[in-house]
């Protein structure tokens, strides 16, 4: 079987020593991949056993991984918002804490049994204290973090864009679907999208007309509708 | 090994519903891979309602093929513009989009097609003698196993997704707390539904995955700022020549074995998998600064290691009951809607279903490389409908198509809920991945433990004494605390050097 041999042989920091030697040249454009080369290359000699093997090439990959990484994250984040403040990361951390406390509340009332005889409360109330105590890590760290987004202008159109399928579900069974799906189809088109009036209109109407067709018309779907 | 299941895997194939499943979700798969946004997991979501109405082996069939149909497709839109139409084909971006500006767009396109199509085979068929064996191993897998093996299954998906680990592994706690909702199984206590019926049952998997994966990503691109959308550039010749063949053929046979191997593991998958890849053959180069210019192998060996990736990474979802990835989370969300319980007696109790899956992808394959080399100019096409047209299409879909499951108006409100926060979560840096993972895994995690616990009459240490449990928990806990010793370790060597 080739399988084993080829994580090793192929893996990212399979190959040990003969390949640090050439670290340097490795480590061509990316000046960020230069820096943590040396710490990354001594984390993937760890000793490790048969399982912790098989995750190495994702967990801690060798330089080049890395680098790849990094490049494909810049990539990503090319058109995004910034990173959030501190504030926004605390506020993060302690709604998990929260979310926690009260499951554990809530699971502590369901009664836990015993190890023996096991009550519907333990596994939540062992999910719960997992909760709390991971919170409490995110906590410790929030101010070093960079991972979450910055709220900005633009996050203006996604309350937008919620507040459409909210008006949508909450008008339903009183309208049926095709207006407000109309309303939401028109209001992404025209003011999250950009889209010119007349194209907006026309897309909207056709949009719903198809809707019904298919849903409605040949599908048989019992979704409240007006026609 | 005993053939005729196989062969009469094909049979179920060529049966025309089949066959036009399959081709329908190669083409669905192909056109999401292409227009950026929707991923493979949001489209296999959104499509969930779809599936109700047919067999269970021509849905899987079907979401088998948008999956590694998305692979080919994200291809194209990395190459010709600069995006990566998939998560998997991001690093395809450097030297593809590098070649199409040397006007070799249709070469990249055609050795990935081609790596695509290699890789996705060899992988079917390395599939074909890997999973019987798995599965016949894994069968008298008792309550403490299961136990053991979705704790590390949902461990190691959470520590290898990409982004913060910390807070993927709170994104599953939050998923495996979902999943405890409504009535419990032993003793029949209703937990956490402040009294509303329609959690008495508890949380259907479908609102989860359509609203974190479908509207979640539709709503988290909606901030996206406009980018300048350049003209695709032309593509005259798909047709590799020898010459470019003959060098990427070690990429691709490498990209072949390397994304078989890693689809494999938890938290591998197409992505991880296509990185990797093209880190190897970036060492392996003997001129390594070709790449990000323009070099054929680093478009060959991530294209062919995500497609076999995206193949393998069903070994563990047919013959453990375990999904590798969010994608598979989705699809075995669906095999449990259909009354199918994927596990090792999946492949000895339903062959049907196990060959004809597999075997369709040889199919899929097929007509993915003919939609990829002669017909690629049609989805390059595509890339002219505008993103803003799709997503309200996209959200209509999602409310309509949730609807019809249990023509419930309480759904359309929990998809709504579940698409703020998947919002939320993107936003925050949580990858929604692990947390459907975990809610899917929830129930037989809790079952299993708690099963363990009665066979053990209480006494824990009964997980350690069974060998298999017993490794599986030693590696949940190295796993658990590598990253914690390396950051200590990491940490020491920074205070000996003097700065």
């Amino acid at each position: 079987m080739t399988v084993p041999n080829g994580t090793r042989g192929n893996g990212t920091d399979g190959q040990p020593a003969d390949r640090h030697a050439d670290g340097e040249r490795e480590t061509p454009a990316g000046e960020a991949a230069g820096r943590s080369a040396d710490p990354e290359s001594r984390a993937g000699d760890l000793p490790g056993e048969a399982q912790a093997d098989a995750t190495r090439p994702g967990a801690h990959g060798g330089l080049d991984l890395d680098e790849a990484v990094r490049e494909v994250e810049a990539l990503e984040h090319e058109y995004r918002p910034p990173a959030a403040g501190a504030p926004s990361n605390v506020l993060t951390a302690a709604v998990v804490v929260v979310l926690g406390v009260a499951a554990l509340v809530g699971a502590s009332s369901l009664g836990s049994g015993s190890a023996r005889q096991p009550g519907p409360g333990m596994w939540p109330m062992a999910i719960s204290v997992a909760l709390v105590v991971l919170g409490i890590v995110l906590l410790l760290g929030a101010r070093r973090s960079s991972d979450a987004e910055k709220f900005s202008g633009a996050s203006l159109l996604v309350l937008a864009g919620l507040a459409t399928m909210v008006v949508f579900v909450a008008v339903i069974e009183v309208v049926g679907f095709e207006l407000p799906a109309g309303l939401l189809c028109f209001v992404w088109l025209r003011f999250l999208g950009r889209e010119g009036w007349r194209m907006s209109i026309v897309t909207s109407v056709g949009v719903v007309v198809g809707f019904y067709l298919v849903f409605v018309a040949a599908l048989g779907v019992p979704i409240p509708h007006l026609f | 090994m005993d053939l005729a299941p196989v062969l009469d895997g094909f049979g179920v194939v060529f049966q025309p519903t089949n066959l036009l499943y399959c081709l329908i979700g190669v083409v669905v798969g192909m056109l999401i891979g292409v227009l950026p946004g929707l991923g493979p997991a949001a489209t296999i979501a959104i499509l969930l309602p779809v599936t109700f109405g047919i067999e269970p082996v021509t849905a899987i069939i079907m979401l088998a093929g948008i999956f590694y149909g998305a692979q080919y497709g994200g291809t194209i839109t990395s190459v010709l513009l600069r995006l990566p139409g998939e998560a998997s084909s991001v690093v395809t971006v450097f030297d593809g989009h590098a070649l199409a500006r040397q006007g070799k767009a249709g070469t990249a396109l055609g050795v990935a097609a081609i790596g695509s199509f290699v890789g996705g085979t060899v992988s079917i068929i390395a599939l074909s003698l890997v999973a019987p064996l798995v599965a016949s191993f894994a069968l008298d897998f008792g309550p403490p196993e299961y136990t053991a093996l979705a704790l590390l299954g949902i461990l190691l998906v959470s520590t290898v997704s990409s982004g913060h680990r910390l807070k993927a592994i709170i994104a599953a706690c939050v998923g495996l707390l979902l999943a405890t909702v409504g009535r419990d199984g032993f003793t029949s206590v209703e937990r956490f539904t402040f009294d509303n019926l329609s959690l008495a049952d508890g949380i259907d998997f479908v609102p989860i995955a359509m609203g974190l994966f479908g509207l979640g990503e539709i709503l988290y691109n909606l901030e996206e700022r406009h980018r300048a959308l350049q003209a695709p550039a032309t593509v005259a010749n798909v047709w590799p020549s020898t010459q470019d063949l003959r060098k990427s053929s070690g990429a691709i046979g490498r990209g072949s074995v390397l994304g078989f191997v890693l689809g494999i593991l938890p938290g591998g998958g197409a992505t991880l998998s296509s990185l990797v890849a093209y880190a190897v053959e970036k060492r392996r180069a003997k001129d390594p600064s070709r790449f990000g210019r323009g070099a054929i192998e680093g478009v060959a060996a991530p294209e062919t290691a995500n497609n076999a990736a995206a193949t393998s990474s069903f070994i563990p979802l047919l013959t453990l009951g375990i999904p590798a990835n969010a994608t598979m989370a989705v699809i075995f969300g669906a095999l449990l809607i259909q009354g199918v319980s994927p596990g090792p007696q999946l492949v000895s109790e339903e062959p049907e279903l196990f060959w004809g899956v597999v075997n369709s992808m040889y199919l899929g394959n097929i007509l993915l490389l003919i939609m990829s080399i002669p017909l690629v100019g049609l989805f390059v096409r595509i890339l002219r409908v505008r993103p803003t047209v799709l997503a309200p299409i996209t959200v209509l879909i999602t409310l309509v198509g949730v609807y019809t499951v249990n023509n419930d108006v309480f759904d359309i409100v929990l998809v709504i809920v579940f698409g703020a926060l998947g919002y939320l979560m993107k936003k925050l840096g949580f990858d929604p991945g692990p947390l459907v993972l975990a809610f899917v895994l929830g129930s037989l995690l809790e079952e299993s433990l708690r099963r363990s616990l009665l066979i053990f009459d209480g006494d824990a240490t009964g997980f350690l004494t069974r060998p298999i449990s017993g490794t599986l928990l030693v590696a949940f806990v190295v796993v658990a605390l590598l990253p914690g010793v390396r950051a200590l370790l990491r940490r020491r060597d920074k205070e000996k050097e003097p700065v």
